[in-house]
């Protein structure tokens, strides 16, 4: 095998790999939050399919497979079609730039355990993920239905607005680390023994808070606000097509808290464990994935704890509070940097 | 591989760059418009210059359109109805920009001393696609035209905000809670008043 093919067939496997773990996130995580959400109300949740109602998720995927797939006369047909399809393409696609190991010595051949492991790393996953408003936005004004198009200008609105603060937060980042590399940032946070969210807590708070209007959680809902909206950007949407975009806003809650771990959390590394070789991989992976874990539990204890903002106190908090923090965090981060205090 | 990579989105860029300026829908166009820039961005990535490629999408496809999308689903703009004006003026005005751009484009070819059929032009080295090199020869040889075009963009912003100002916004101050208390004392209860029309 030549040393391209060799190549292509190892990004091969490890998509695979990361795409096998990232399908399965919303059935589980459709599990988790309605048992999370029924513990914190102070009932049972769904309880009766197989021990603790863990089967539930396989009973929901087959109710929506089986669903009436209506689309509304006056749509926009290949809008309609093609915007539950496009939800899940950027999903499926950030998650290749997060490392999940050290490098693993395969035949003599060094794989370094990230299915794409280019220099641009953090970019693209931001460039992806932007691409992502696209699908609400082609749903909303497809379905013809003011809710819907109310949703899509919302999250038009409220993605962009909490995209440049997101976006600034990982920037501060990347400052002391000049890489953008996401293995070069573990590797820093390895070197150092600090992960970055004790020096860099405010772009901490920032990515944090952003991450919650990125993907349309609660308390930043709004584009299916359902007090208001019915649900928003996909009133219309039913059976296999709603369901995709439930798969979309969990693979991206997924890969958010992937990006977020791996820039502030030390990614796959343990404090104090250098381990190498295939086990190294094996307790990279489940490192990783127990982190991933941890933060999807906090997306989700979040939603069950705090009622919706308004729009106006959406943009406010956007626009007046997170953007001037985030700039200021990217300003100090560089002059500490540039003291050598970093 | 990469030629038939190329060709795919080359063609992809073009076609979708003539639905862009043919559609009868601002929405439709729009979304040409990102699959544009998005096979733009590939061809920059075969170029070599991943950087470029990424800040296409992230700062153009990713951000920008967006709010063309958004204003466009704001004003609710329907299909486009044929113009009554005489659009004589405009035309020749639209040629003559065409021309100009043109021109420039023949002129930063000629400049650079590519020729069809001539030699091929060295490849871009990584000092100078990559990001230090790019963000060097920002900040030093291009520093003056940087700083030009950041300015323009901040006269730009202004501009905006002040095109944007209500007239009477002296008396309406956007940051309070529009709860309008008005409309809630005079009618508790009955929501917000509707004119005449709007409660039949």
């Amino acid at each position: 095998m030549s040393a391209g093919t060799a190549d292509f067939v190892a990004s091969l496997v490890k998509y695979g790999l990361m795409f096998g773990i990232f399908i399965n996130v919303a059935p589980i995580m459709n599990w988790v939050e309605r048992r999370a959400c029924a513990y914190i109300q102070d009932r049972p949740g769904p309880n009766r399919l197989g021990p603790a109602g863990l089967f539930q998720p396989l009973a929901d995927a087959l109710k929506f497979m089986f669903k009436e797939d209506i689309t509304p006369a006056l749509a926009d047909k290949p809008l309609y079609l093609l915007a539950p399809v496009l939800a899940l393409l950027p999903a499926f696609t950030t998650f290749v730039v997060i490392p999940f190991g050290p490098d693993l010595l395969v035949n003599g051949r060094t794989v370094p355990l990230v299915v794409a492991n280019v220099a641009t790393g953090v970019l693209l996953f931001l460039a992806i993920s932007s691409l992502g408003v696209y699908s609400l936005v082609m749903a909303g004004y497809a379905s013809n239905n003011k809710f819907s198009l109310l949703g899509a200008v919302r999250a038009s609105a409220q993605l962009i607005s909490y995209e440049l603060a997101l976006t600034l937060a990982v920037l501060a980042v990347l400052i002391p680390v000049g890489s953008f590399r996401l293995g070069d940032i573990v590797a820093y946070q390895q070197a150092h023994h600090l992960w970055n969210f004790i020096p860099q807590f405010i772009g901490f708070m920032v990515f944090l808070i952003a991450s919650f209007a990125e993907t349309n959680r609660l308390p930043f809902d709004l584009p299916e606000a359902e007090s208001e909206l019915v649900a928003g950007f996909h009133t219309e949407y039913g059976a296999m097509r709603f369901a995709l975009f439930f798969q979309a806003e969990y693979t991206n809650m997924a890969a958010l808290s992937a990006l977020g771990v791996t820039l502030f959390f030390g990614g796959w590394t343990l404090p104090f464990v250098h381990l190498s070789g295939w086990l190294g991989a094996a307790v990279g992976l489940a490192t990783l994935l127990a982190k991933i874990g941890i933060c999807m539990a906090v997306f989700v204890w979040i939603r069950w704890t705090f009622p919706r903002f308004r729009y106006d106190q959406l943009m406010r908090l956007g626009w007046k509070v997170l953007l001037p923090l985030a700039i200021l965090n990217l300003i100090v981060v560089a002059a500490m940097t540039l003291a050598g205090w970093l | 591989m990469e030629t038939v990579i190329f060709f795919l989105f080359a063609a992809l860029a073009i076609g979708s760059g003539i639905v862009v300026v043919t559609h009868r829908s601002p929405i439709y166009a729009t979304l040409s418009l990102v699959l544009t820039l998005f096979s733009m961005a590939v061809l920059f990535v075969l170029l070599g210059a991943p950087f470029v490629g990424v800040l296409q999408i992230l700062v153009y496809a990713g951000a920008i359109v967006v709010l063309f999308l958004f204003v466009i689903m704001l004003l609710n703009v329907q299909k486009e109805e044929d113009a009554h004006v005489d659009r004589g003026v405009q035309l020749w005005i639209a040629i003559l920009g065409a021309l100009t751009f043109l021109g420039m484009f023949w002129l930063a070819f000629w400049r650079t001393g590519l020729r069809i059929g001539g030699p091929a032009p060295a490849p871009l080295t990584e000092d100078l696609v990559s990001l230090k090199g790019l963000a060097t020869a920002l900040f030093t040889d291009y520093l003056l035209p940087f700083e030009i075009v950041g300015l323009l963009l901040l006269v730009a912003v202004i501009g905006a905000t002040v095109a944007a100002r209500r007239p009477d916004s002296e008396t309406v101050r956007p940051d309070d809670d529009y709860v309008g208390d008005h409309v809630i004392a005079e009618d508790p209860g009955a929501g917000p008043v509707l004119p005449r029309e709007a409660r039949s």
